[in-house]
Protein backbone atom coordinates (compact mmCIF):
# COMPACT_ATOMS: atom_id res chain seq x y z
CA UNK A 1 0.00 0.00 0.00
CA UNK A 2 2.84 2.20 0.76
CA UNK A 3 4.40 1.70 -2.75
CA UNK A 4 1.28 2.14 -4.37
CA UNK A 5 0.84 5.78 -2.47
CA UNK A 6 4.27 6.82 -3.45
CA UNK A 7 4.21 5.46 -6.97
CA UNK A 8 0.84 6.49 -8.36
CA UNK A 9 -1.08 8.97 -6.21
CA UNK A 10 1.01 11.61 -5.11
CA UNK A 11 2.99 11.72 -8.76
CA UNK A 12 -0.46 11.80 -10.28
CA UNK A 13 -1.88 14.01 -7.90
CA UNK A 14 0.90 16.49 -8.24
CA UNK A 15 0.57 16.12 -12.23
CA UNK A 16 -3.43 16.91 -12.64
CA UNK A 17 -2.82 19.60 -9.58
CA UNK A 18 -0.73 21.47 -11.92
CA UNK A 19 -2.44 20.94 -15.23
CA UNK A 20 -5.29 22.35 -13.65
CA UNK A 21 -3.66 25.24 -11.69
CA UNK A 22 -2.41 26.45 -15.28
CA UNK A 23 -5.55 25.12 -17.42
CA UNK A 24 -7.51 27.37 -15.19
CA UNK A 25 -5.03 30.47 -15.34
CA UNK A 26 -5.01 29.67 -19.33
CA UNK A 27 -8.60 29.98 -19.21
CA UNK A 28 -9.23 33.10 -17.64
CA UNK A 29 -6.59 34.76 -19.37
CA UNK A 30 -8.38 33.48 -22.45
CA UNK A 31 -11.42 35.31 -21.57
CA UNK A 32 -10.05 38.75 -21.58
CA UNK A 33 -8.07 37.74 -24.43
CA UNK A 34 -11.33 37.67 -26.26
CA UNK A 35 -12.25 40.64 -24.43
CA UNK A 36 -9.28 42.81 -25.61
CA UNK A 37 -10.02 41.31 -29.32
CA UNK A 38 -13.09 42.91 -29.80
CA UNK A 39 -12.14 45.92 -27.59
CA UNK A 40 -9.07 47.01 -29.99
CA UNK A 41 -10.78 45.89 -33.14
CA UNK A 42 -14.01 48.20 -31.76
CA UNK A 43 -11.54 50.88 -31.10
CA UNK A 44 -9.80 50.79 -34.72
CA UNK A 45 -13.13 51.28 -36.37
CA UNK A 46 -14.37 53.78 -33.54
CA UNK A 47 -16.81 51.47 -31.98
CA UNK A 48 -17.61 51.33 -28.02
CA UNK A 49 -16.76 47.41 -28.33
CA UNK A 50 -18.19 45.18 -25.30
CA UNK A 51 -19.45 47.48 -22.31
CA UNK A 52 -22.53 46.36 -20.81
CA UNK A 53 -21.95 43.04 -18.73
CA UNK A 54 -19.89 44.42 -15.56
CA UNK A 55 -17.54 47.66 -15.37
CA UNK A 56 -16.43 48.41 -19.12
CA UNK A 57 -17.73 45.28 -20.15
CA UNK A 58 -15.22 43.45 -18.17
CA UNK A 59 -17.33 39.73 -17.61
CA UNK A 60 -18.11 40.23 -21.41
CA UNK A 61 -16.34 36.88 -22.37
CA UNK A 62 -18.31 35.06 -19.00
CA UNK A 63 -21.71 35.95 -20.05
CA UNK A 64 -21.02 34.85 -23.54
CA UNK A 65 -19.93 31.35 -21.77
CA UNK A 66 -22.97 31.33 -19.90
CA UNK A 67 -24.77 31.89 -23.28
CA UNK A 68 -23.31 28.82 -25.02
CA UNK A 69 -23.50 26.58 -22.08
CA UNK A 70 -27.52 26.67 -21.82
CA UNK A 71 -28.09 26.86 -25.30
CA UNK A 72 -29.19 23.79 -26.95
CA UNK A 73 -26.98 22.30 -29.19
CA UNK A 74 -28.62 21.21 -32.60
CA UNK A 75 -27.09 18.11 -34.55
CA UNK A 76 -27.81 18.35 -37.99
CA UNK A 77 -29.32 14.99 -39.36
CA UNK A 78 -27.86 14.08 -41.72
CA UNK A 79 -24.34 14.16 -39.41
CA UNK A 80 -22.22 11.64 -38.43
CA UNK A 81 -22.63 12.03 -34.88
CA UNK A 82 -19.79 10.69 -33.31
CA UNK A 83 -17.14 12.38 -35.17
CA UNK A 84 -19.70 15.63 -35.19
CA UNK A 85 -19.16 16.12 -31.37
CA UNK A 86 -15.46 14.53 -31.78
CA UNK A 87 -14.24 17.51 -34.09
CA UNK A 88 -14.59 20.39 -31.15
CA UNK A 89 -13.45 18.40 -28.48
CA UNK A 90 -10.14 17.35 -30.33
CA UNK A 91 -9.16 20.75 -31.51
CA UNK A 92 -9.95 22.01 -28.12
CA UNK A 93 -8.07 19.28 -26.25
CA UNK A 94 -5.21 19.16 -29.00
CA UNK A 95 -4.88 23.51 -28.48
CA UNK A 96 -4.54 22.96 -24.50
CA UNK A 97 -2.17 20.12 -24.65
CA UNK A 98 0.51 22.10 -25.88
CA UNK A 99 0.74 24.34 -23.06
CA UNK A 100 2.20 21.59 -21.32
CA UNK A 101 5.57 22.53 -21.94
CA UNK A 102 5.74 25.65 -22.26
CA UNK A 103 8.23 27.81 -19.52
CA UNK A 104 6.14 30.57 -18.32
CA UNK A 105 8.68 32.06 -16.09
CA UNK A 106 12.37 29.83 -15.70
CA UNK A 107 11.36 26.85 -13.93
CA UNK A 108 7.61 27.69 -14.09
CA UNK A 109 6.75 24.73 -16.49
CA UNK A 110 4.73 21.20 -16.32
CA UNK A 111 6.44 19.18 -18.16
CA UNK A 112 10.40 20.64 -19.26
CA UNK A 113 11.39 17.88 -22.50
CA UNK A 114 14.08 17.69 -24.34
CA UNK A 115 12.08 18.26 -27.51
CA UNK A 116 10.13 20.85 -25.98
CA UNK A 117 9.33 22.97 -29.50
CA UNK A 118 9.17 19.46 -31.54
CA UNK A 119 6.52 18.56 -29.10
CA UNK A 120 4.55 21.95 -29.61
CA UNK A 121 5.07 21.95 -33.67
CA UNK A 122 3.52 18.10 -33.35
CA UNK A 123 0.32 18.68 -31.61
CA UNK A 124 -0.78 22.04 -32.94
CA UNK A 125 -0.07 19.98 -36.38
CA UNK A 126 -2.59 17.68 -35.52
CA UNK A 127 -5.12 20.71 -34.85
CA UNK A 128 -6.04 20.54 -38.51
CA UNK A 129 -8.11 17.27 -37.71
CA UNK A 130 -10.67 19.28 -35.60
CA UNK A 131 -11.37 21.38 -38.67
CA UNK A 132 -11.19 18.69 -41.18
CA UNK A 133 -13.95 15.67 -39.08
CA UNK A 134 -15.80 19.00 -37.97
CA UNK A 135 -16.31 20.42 -42.21
CA UNK A 136 -16.57 16.22 -42.98
CA UNK A 137 -19.04 15.27 -40.30
CA UNK A 138 -21.27 17.95 -41.57
CA UNK A 139 -22.24 16.32 -44.04
CA UNK A 140 -23.06 19.74 -45.90
CA UNK A 141 -21.54 22.22 -48.82
CA UNK A 142 -20.09 24.82 -46.96
CA UNK A 143 -18.37 23.43 -44.14
CA UNK A 144 -16.48 20.86 -46.40
CA UNK A 145 -15.29 23.30 -48.59
CA UNK A 146 -14.19 25.46 -45.34
CA UNK A 147 -12.25 22.53 -43.86
CA UNK A 148 -10.48 21.39 -47.36
CA UNK A 149 -9.41 24.94 -47.59
CA UNK A 150 -8.08 25.28 -44.03
CA UNK A 151 -6.49 21.96 -44.14
CA UNK A 152 -4.71 22.98 -47.59
CA UNK A 153 -3.84 26.16 -45.49
CA UNK A 154 -2.43 24.82 -42.26
CA UNK A 155 -0.41 22.31 -44.09
CA UNK A 156 1.61 24.85 -46.47
CA UNK A 157 2.05 27.57 -43.77
CA UNK A 158 3.68 24.97 -41.39
CA UNK A 159 6.50 24.13 -43.27
CA UNK A 160 7.64 27.53 -43.39
CA UNK A 161 7.11 27.58 -39.35
CA UNK A 162 9.26 24.94 -39.33
CA UNK A 163 12.24 26.20 -41.20
CA UNK A 164 11.97 29.23 -38.96
CA UNK A 165 12.02 26.96 -35.75
CA UNK A 166 15.16 25.56 -37.36
CA UNK A 167 16.71 28.52 -38.24
CA UNK A 168 16.44 29.53 -34.46
CA UNK A 169 17.69 26.26 -33.11
CA UNK A 170 21.02 26.48 -35.11
CA UNK A 171 22.01 29.42 -33.06
CA UNK A 172 20.82 28.13 -29.89
CA UNK A 173 21.93 23.94 -30.00
CA UNK A 174 19.24 22.52 -28.22
CA UNK A 175 15.62 21.89 -28.40
CA UNK A 176 14.43 22.79 -24.79
CA UNK A 177 12.19 25.92 -24.92
CA UNK A 178 13.72 26.87 -21.16
CA UNK A 179 17.82 26.69 -23.30
CA UNK A 180 16.08 28.55 -26.31
CA UNK A 181 15.01 31.56 -23.98
CA UNK A 182 18.42 31.44 -21.96
CA UNK A 183 20.15 31.58 -25.17
CA UNK A 184 18.49 34.78 -25.92
CA UNK A 185 20.39 36.59 -22.70
CA UNK A 186 23.79 36.73 -24.90
CA UNK A 187 23.72 37.69 -28.46
CA UNK A 188 24.35 40.38 -31.02
CA UNK A 189 24.05 43.29 -28.30
CA UNK A 190 26.97 41.19 -26.09
CA UNK A 191 28.66 40.62 -28.69
CA UNK A 192 29.09 44.55 -30.01
CA UNK A 193 30.37 45.12 -25.73
CA UNK A 194 27.33 46.34 -25.25
CA UNK A 195 25.15 45.49 -21.32
CA UNK A 196 22.65 42.42 -21.78
CA UNK A 197 19.90 44.13 -23.42
CA UNK A 198 16.79 43.69 -25.40
CA UNK A 199 19.03 43.80 -28.58
CA UNK A 200 20.74 40.07 -27.50
CA UNK A 201 17.12 38.85 -28.36
CA UNK A 202 16.73 36.98 -31.75
CA UNK A 203 13.74 39.27 -33.10
CA UNK A 204 17.09 41.57 -34.27
CA UNK A 205 19.91 39.03 -35.33
CA UNK A 206 16.60 36.72 -37.16
CA UNK A 207 14.34 39.99 -38.27
CA UNK A 208 13.32 38.46 -41.53
CA UNK A 209 12.57 35.52 -39.80
CA UNK A 210 10.83 36.94 -36.68
CA UNK A 211 8.27 38.66 -39.76
CA UNK A 212 7.99 35.35 -41.58
CA UNK A 213 7.11 33.45 -38.34
CA UNK A 214 4.49 36.26 -37.50
CA UNK A 215 2.79 36.15 -40.71
CA UNK A 216 2.88 32.06 -40.60
CA UNK A 217 1.36 32.19 -36.94
CA UNK A 218 -1.54 34.01 -38.28
CA UNK A 219 -2.14 31.62 -41.02
CA UNK A 220 -1.69 28.58 -39.21
CA UNK A 221 -4.56 29.67 -36.40
CA UNK A 222 -6.54 30.83 -39.09
CA UNK A 223 -6.50 34.63 -37.82
CA UNK A 224 -7.65 37.40 -40.55
CA UNK A 225 -6.43 38.34 -42.88
CA UNK A 226 -5.92 34.60 -44.00
CA UNK A 227 -9.36 33.46 -42.11
CA UNK A 228 -10.59 31.53 -45.11
CA UNK A 229 -11.58 28.54 -43.40
CA UNK A 230 -14.21 30.60 -42.11
CA UNK A 231 -14.84 33.08 -45.09
CA UNK A 232 -18.38 34.12 -44.11
CA UNK A 233 -18.70 36.51 -47.45
CA UNK A 234 -18.39 33.19 -49.55
CA UNK A 235 -18.44 30.25 -47.08
CA UNK A 236 -21.06 31.39 -44.27
CA UNK A 237 -18.68 30.46 -41.27
CA UNK A 238 -16.79 27.63 -43.41
CA UNK A 239 -16.62 24.35 -41.30
CA UNK A 240 -18.30 25.56 -38.14
CA UNK A 241 -21.40 26.14 -39.89
CA UNK A 242 -23.25 23.19 -38.58
CA UNK A 243 -22.28 24.14 -34.68
CA UNK A 244 -23.68 25.66 -32.22
CA UNK A 245 -24.22 26.51 -28.53
CA UNK A 246 -21.34 24.69 -26.31
CA UNK A 247 -19.26 22.46 -29.62
CA UNK A 248 -19.00 26.31 -30.94
CA UNK A 249 -18.17 27.55 -28.30
CA UNK A 250 -15.21 24.75 -27.74
CA UNK A 251 -13.92 25.51 -31.36
CA UNK A 252 -13.79 29.34 -30.79
CA UNK A 253 -11.84 28.11 -27.48
CA UNK A 254 -9.12 26.09 -29.50
CA UNK A 255 -8.98 28.85 -31.60
CA UNK A 256 -7.82 31.34 -29.02
CA UNK A 257 -5.81 28.35 -26.92
CA UNK A 258 -4.06 28.13 -30.11
CA UNK A 259 -3.43 31.96 -30.79
CA UNK A 260 -2.70 32.23 -27.21
CA UNK A 261 0.51 29.58 -27.82
CA UNK A 262 1.19 31.22 -31.09
CA UNK A 263 1.65 34.61 -28.96
CA UNK A 264 3.88 32.80 -26.39
CA UNK A 265 6.16 30.92 -28.69
CA UNK A 266 6.84 33.82 -30.51
CA UNK A 267 7.81 35.31 -27.02
CA UNK A 268 9.87 32.26 -26.58
CA UNK A 269 11.77 32.30 -30.11
CA UNK A 270 12.63 36.11 -30.83
CA UNK A 271 11.17 37.85 -27.81
CA UNK A 272 13.58 36.09 -24.68
CA UNK A 273 10.40 34.48 -23.02
CA UNK A 274 10.91 36.29 -19.53
CA UNK A 275 14.10 37.89 -19.60
CA UNK A 276 13.52 41.58 -18.60
CA UNK A 277 14.42 44.44 -21.19
CA UNK A 278 17.74 45.08 -19.30
CA UNK A 279 19.41 43.04 -16.82
CA UNK A 280 19.29 45.85 -14.85
CA UNK A 281 18.61 45.26 -10.62
CA UNK A 282 15.15 47.25 -10.47
CA UNK A 283 13.72 45.22 -13.57
CA UNK A 284 15.38 41.80 -12.23
CA UNK A 285 13.01 42.29 -8.94
CA UNK A 286 10.16 41.83 -11.22
CA UNK A 287 9.31 38.65 -11.46
CA UNK A 288 9.79 36.38 -15.31
CA UNK A 289 5.89 35.82 -15.55
CA UNK A 290 5.25 39.46 -15.68
CA UNK A 291 7.42 40.11 -18.77
CA UNK A 292 6.28 36.99 -20.14
CA UNK A 293 2.95 38.45 -19.90
CA UNK A 294 3.41 41.46 -20.96
CA UNK A 295 5.49 40.70 -24.21
CA UNK A 296 2.80 37.69 -25.31
CA UNK A 297 0.19 40.42 -24.89
CA UNK A 298 2.18 42.67 -27.23
CA UNK A 299 2.20 40.18 -29.70
CA UNK A 300 -1.28 39.44 -29.29
CA UNK A 301 -2.29 43.37 -29.90
CA UNK A 302 -0.27 42.79 -33.32
CA UNK A 303 -2.42 40.27 -33.97
CA UNK A 304 -5.86 42.43 -32.72
CA UNK A 305 -4.59 44.98 -35.31
CA UNK A 306 -3.69 42.41 -38.12
CA UNK A 307 -7.30 41.38 -37.98
CA UNK A 308 -8.57 45.23 -37.63
CA UNK A 309 -6.57 46.82 -40.40
CA UNK A 310 -5.99 44.17 -43.58
CA UNK A 311 -8.50 42.81 -45.62
CA UNK A 312 -8.58 38.93 -46.43
CA UNK A 313 -6.55 37.23 -48.73
CA UNK A 314 -7.90 35.50 -51.65
CA UNK A 315 -7.07 31.73 -51.53
CA UNK A 316 -4.57 31.65 -54.59
CA UNK A 317 -2.76 34.31 -52.69
CA UNK A 318 -2.70 32.55 -49.83
CA UNK A 319 -0.98 29.52 -51.22
CA UNK A 320 0.91 31.47 -53.15
CA UNK A 321 2.28 33.50 -50.36
CA UNK A 322 2.76 30.04 -48.68
CA UNK A 323 4.87 28.10 -51.09
CA UNK A 324 6.24 30.75 -53.93
CA UNK A 325 7.83 33.26 -50.98
CA UNK A 326 7.58 32.32 -47.85
CA UNK A 327 8.78 28.37 -48.37
CA UNK A 328 12.28 30.11 -50.34
CA UNK A 329 12.88 33.20 -48.25
CA UNK A 330 12.91 30.87 -45.06
CA UNK A 331 15.12 27.92 -46.81
CA UNK A 332 17.13 30.81 -47.83
CA UNK A 333 17.54 32.26 -44.42
CA UNK A 334 18.27 28.67 -42.92
CA UNK A 335 21.22 28.58 -45.36
CA UNK A 336 22.48 31.78 -44.49
CA UNK A 337 22.25 31.59 -40.57
CA UNK A 338 24.17 27.85 -40.98
CA UNK A 339 27.16 29.58 -42.75
CA UNK A 340 27.25 32.76 -40.67
CA UNK A 341 26.95 30.65 -37.60
CA UNK A 342 29.52 28.11 -39.34
CA UNK A 343 32.14 30.69 -40.33
CA UNK A 344 31.92 33.36 -37.53
CA UNK A 345 32.42 30.13 -35.19
CA UNK A 346 29.29 31.09 -33.24
CA UNK A 347 27.80 27.93 -33.70
CA UNK A 348 26.85 25.81 -30.14
CA UNK B 1 8.15 3.74 -12.48
CA UNK B 2 4.79 2.83 -11.15
CA UNK B 3 3.15 5.59 -13.55
CA UNK B 4 5.14 5.02 -16.58
CA UNK B 5 3.83 1.39 -16.69
CA UNK B 6 -0.32 2.38 -16.42
CA UNK B 7 0.61 4.62 -19.23
CA UNK B 8 2.70 1.90 -21.54
CA UNK B 9 -0.54 -0.33 -20.58
CA UNK B 10 -3.02 2.95 -21.86
CA UNK B 11 -1.05 3.45 -24.85
CA UNK B 12 -0.50 -0.52 -26.03
CA UNK B 13 -4.25 -1.18 -25.63
CA UNK B 14 -5.51 1.67 -27.80
CA UNK B 15 -2.86 1.11 -29.85
CA UNK B 16 -3.96 -2.33 -30.51
CA UNK B 17 -7.51 -1.47 -30.01
CA UNK B 18 -7.49 0.77 -33.21
CA UNK B 19 -5.45 -1.11 -35.06
CA UNK B 20 -8.02 -3.72 -35.27
CA UNK B 21 -10.98 -1.14 -35.80
CA UNK B 22 -9.19 0.39 -38.62
CA UNK B 23 -9.61 -2.91 -40.19
CA UNK B 24 -12.84 -3.75 -38.82
CA UNK B 25 -14.54 -0.42 -39.71
CA UNK B 26 -17.49 0.03 -41.67
CA UNK B 27 -16.87 3.58 -42.98
CA UNK B 28 -13.16 4.01 -44.57
CA UNK B 29 -13.47 8.00 -42.97
CA UNK B 30 -13.59 6.24 -39.73
CA UNK B 31 -11.07 3.61 -40.57
CA UNK B 32 -8.25 6.57 -41.55
CA UNK B 33 -9.67 8.58 -38.19
CA UNK B 34 -8.61 5.19 -35.97
CA UNK B 35 -5.21 4.79 -37.80
CA UNK B 36 -4.55 8.42 -36.86
CA UNK B 37 -5.22 7.12 -33.27
CA UNK B 38 -2.97 4.27 -34.33
CA UNK B 39 0.05 6.25 -35.12
CA UNK B 40 -0.81 8.32 -32.08
CA UNK B 41 -0.52 6.20 -29.35
CA UNK B 42 2.66 4.91 -31.54
CA UNK B 43 4.08 7.90 -30.33
CA UNK B 44 3.28 7.26 -26.77
CA UNK B 45 5.20 3.95 -26.91
CA UNK B 46 8.66 5.53 -28.59
CA UNK B 47 7.88 8.42 -25.92
CA UNK B 48 8.02 5.85 -22.85
CA UNK B 49 10.93 4.01 -24.74
CA UNK B 50 13.09 6.98 -24.50
CA UNK B 51 12.94 7.92 -27.85
CA UNK B 52 11.39 11.40 -27.70
CA UNK B 53 12.46 12.09 -30.63
CA UNK B 54 11.18 9.92 -32.94
CA UNK B 55 8.23 9.98 -30.95
CA UNK B 56 7.70 13.43 -31.85
CA UNK B 57 9.37 13.17 -36.01
CA UNK B 58 6.50 10.31 -35.77
CA UNK B 59 3.55 12.62 -35.07
CA UNK B 60 4.67 15.91 -37.18
CA UNK B 61 5.67 13.38 -40.46
CA UNK B 62 2.50 10.73 -40.64
CA UNK B 63 -0.09 12.00 -38.31
CA UNK B 64 0.56 15.33 -39.33
CA UNK B 65 0.69 15.34 -42.69
CA UNK B 66 0.66 11.97 -44.59
CA UNK B 67 -2.38 11.14 -42.11
CA UNK B 68 -3.94 14.69 -43.43
CA UNK B 69 -3.43 13.65 -47.47
CA UNK B 70 -4.60 9.75 -46.93
CA UNK B 71 -8.06 11.83 -45.02
CA UNK B 72 -8.40 13.89 -48.15
CA UNK B 73 -8.63 10.94 -50.59
CA UNK B 74 -10.57 9.00 -48.87
CA UNK B 75 -13.17 11.64 -48.02
CA UNK B 76 -12.66 13.49 -51.93
CA UNK B 77 -12.87 9.89 -53.24
CA UNK B 78 -16.63 8.33 -53.16
CA UNK B 79 -14.83 4.40 -52.42
CA UNK B 80 -18.04 2.06 -52.77
CA UNK B 81 -17.03 -0.21 -50.02
CA UNK B 82 -19.83 -3.08 -50.26
CA UNK B 83 -17.85 -3.95 -53.40
CA UNK B 84 -14.56 -3.73 -51.98
CA UNK B 85 -16.02 -6.22 -49.74
CA UNK B 86 -17.73 -8.55 -51.82
CA UNK B 87 -14.50 -9.77 -52.84
CA UNK B 88 -12.93 -10.50 -49.60
CA UNK B 89 -12.60 -14.39 -49.52
CA UNK B 90 -11.38 -14.37 -52.94
CA UNK B 91 -8.10 -11.86 -51.54
CA UNK B 92 -7.83 -13.70 -48.00
CA UNK B 93 -5.82 -16.12 -49.02
CA UNK B 94 -2.75 -14.10 -50.77
CA UNK B 95 -3.54 -11.79 -47.43
CA UNK B 96 -2.65 -14.56 -45.10
CA UNK B 97 0.69 -15.43 -46.83
CA UNK B 98 1.37 -11.59 -46.63
CA UNK B 99 0.88 -11.72 -43.19
CA UNK B 100 2.50 -14.75 -42.22
CA UNK B 101 5.60 -13.54 -44.52
CA UNK B 102 5.24 -10.09 -42.12
CA UNK B 103 5.12 -11.73 -39.08
CA UNK B 104 8.28 -14.99 -39.74
CA UNK B 105 10.40 -11.91 -40.90
CA UNK B 106 9.60 -10.14 -37.31
CA UNK B 107 10.39 -13.23 -35.33
CA UNK B 108 13.35 -13.66 -37.35
CA UNK B 109 14.59 -9.97 -36.47
CA UNK B 110 13.76 -10.17 -33.08
CA UNK B 111 15.46 -13.52 -32.45
CA UNK B 112 18.52 -12.07 -34.28
CA UNK B 113 20.84 -13.16 -32.00
CA UNK B 114 19.59 -16.74 -32.11
CA UNK B 115 19.56 -17.17 -35.97
CA UNK B 116 23.06 -15.60 -36.16
CA UNK B 117 24.67 -14.97 -33.57
CA UNK B 118 28.02 -13.75 -34.74
CA UNK B 119 25.85 -10.40 -36.30
CA UNK B 120 24.95 -9.21 -33.08
CA UNK B 121 28.15 -7.14 -31.98
CA UNK B 122 27.86 -5.23 -35.44
CA UNK B 123 24.59 -3.49 -34.19
CA UNK B 124 25.00 0.40 -34.94
CA UNK B 125 26.94 2.91 -32.66
CA UNK B 126 26.72 2.20 -29.38
CA UNK B 127 23.53 3.97 -27.51
CA UNK B 128 24.56 6.63 -25.08
CA UNK B 129 22.68 7.11 -21.34
CA UNK B 130 20.43 9.49 -21.79
CA UNK B 131 21.53 12.01 -19.28
CA UNK B 132 24.98 12.40 -21.35
CA UNK B 133 23.68 12.87 -24.92
CA UNK B 134 19.79 13.61 -26.02
CA UNK B 135 18.55 11.14 -28.54
CA UNK B 136 18.23 14.28 -30.75
CA UNK B 137 22.08 14.50 -31.07
CA UNK B 138 22.72 11.46 -31.08
CA UNK B 139 20.80 10.52 -34.52
CA UNK B 140 22.06 14.08 -35.71
CA UNK B 141 25.53 12.43 -35.38
CA UNK B 142 24.86 9.18 -37.06
CA UNK B 143 22.66 10.98 -39.97
CA UNK B 144 24.97 13.76 -40.86
CA UNK B 145 28.09 12.76 -39.53
CA UNK B 146 28.70 8.94 -40.25
CA UNK B 147 26.21 7.97 -42.98
CA UNK B 148 26.39 11.52 -44.61
CA UNK B 149 26.92 10.15 -48.17
CA UNK B 150 23.78 7.49 -47.69
CA UNK B 151 21.73 10.15 -46.60
CA UNK B 152 22.53 12.74 -49.57
CA UNK B 153 22.19 9.77 -51.83
CA UNK B 154 18.26 9.14 -50.36
CA UNK B 155 17.91 13.13 -50.49
CA UNK B 156 18.69 12.74 -54.27
CA UNK B 157 15.97 9.69 -54.59
CA UNK B 158 13.63 11.65 -53.26
CA UNK B 159 14.26 14.72 -55.43
CA UNK B 160 14.13 12.70 -58.04
CA UNK B 161 10.56 11.27 -57.55
CA UNK B 162 9.36 14.83 -56.57
CA UNK B 163 10.64 15.96 -60.13
CA UNK B 164 9.19 13.30 -61.71
CA UNK B 165 5.49 13.58 -60.24
CA UNK B 166 5.94 17.26 -60.58
CA UNK B 167 6.75 16.47 -64.43
CA UNK B 168 3.72 13.78 -64.88
CA UNK B 169 1.22 15.85 -63.76
CA UNK B 170 1.79 19.09 -64.55
CA UNK B 171 -0.17 20.63 -67.65
CA UNK B 172 0.42 24.27 -69.10
CA UNK B 173 -3.14 25.05 -69.35
CA UNK B 174 -3.53 28.15 -72.06
CA UNK B 175 -7.55 28.22 -71.66
CA UNK B 176 -7.47 29.79 -68.66
CA UNK B 177 -6.89 33.37 -67.05
CA UNK B 178 -4.05 33.79 -64.84
CA UNK B 179 -2.80 36.48 -62.62
CA UNK B 180 0.52 38.01 -63.46
CA UNK B 181 0.83 40.57 -60.32
CA UNK B 182 3.43 42.22 -62.28
CA UNK B 183 2.04 42.71 -65.15
CA UNK B 184 -0.85 44.15 -62.92
CA UNK B 185 1.54 46.31 -60.63
CA UNK B 186 3.22 47.80 -63.93
CA UNK B 187 -0.35 49.08 -65.22
CA UNK B 188 -0.64 52.76 -65.60
CA UNK B 189 -3.93 54.92 -66.36
CA UNK B 190 -1.99 55.63 -69.93
CA UNK B 191 -2.40 51.48 -70.98
CA UNK B 192 -5.21 50.74 -68.65
CA UNK B 193 -7.40 53.17 -69.77
CA UNK B 194 -8.76 54.83 -72.82
CA UNK B 195 -11.00 57.43 -73.19
CA UNK B 196 -13.49 57.58 -76.19
CA UNK B 197 -15.58 59.92 -77.08
CA UNK B 198 -19.41 58.38 -77.75
CA UNK B 199 -21.68 60.19 -79.80
CA UNK B 200 -25.29 60.16 -77.99
CA UNK B 201 -27.60 57.44 -79.18
CA UNK B 202 -25.10 55.43 -80.97
CA UNK B 203 -22.45 53.89 -78.40
CA UNK B 204 -19.45 52.47 -79.06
Amino acid sequence: MEGFLTDYVWPGLIMVGQSLLLLVALLIFIAYILYADRKVWAAVQMRRGPNVVGPWGLFQSFADLLKFVFKEPVIPAGADKAVFLLAPLVSVTLALATWAVVPLSAGWVIADINVGILYIFAISSLEVYGIIMGGWASNSKYPFLGALRSAAQMVSYEVSIGFVIVAVLLGVGSLNLTDIVMAQSDGIGTRLGLPNTFLDWHWLSLFPLFIIFFISALAETNRPPFDLPEAESELVAGFMVEYGSTPYMMFMLGEYAAICLMCALTTILFLGGWLPPADIAVLNWIPGIFWFVLKASMVFFMFAMVKAFVPRYRYDQLMRLGWKVFLPLSLGMLVIVAFFLKLTGWAP
Amino acid sequence: MGLQALFFYIFAFVAVASAFMVISARNPVHSVLFLILTFFNAAGLFLLTGAEFLAMILLVVYVGAVAVLFLFVVMMLDVDFAELRAGVLDYAPVGALVGLVLVAELILVLAGNWVTPEAAGSGASPIPPLAERTNTAALGDILYTDYIYFFQIAGLVLLVAMIGAIVLTLKHRTDIKRQDISKQVARTPETGVKVVKVKPGQGI
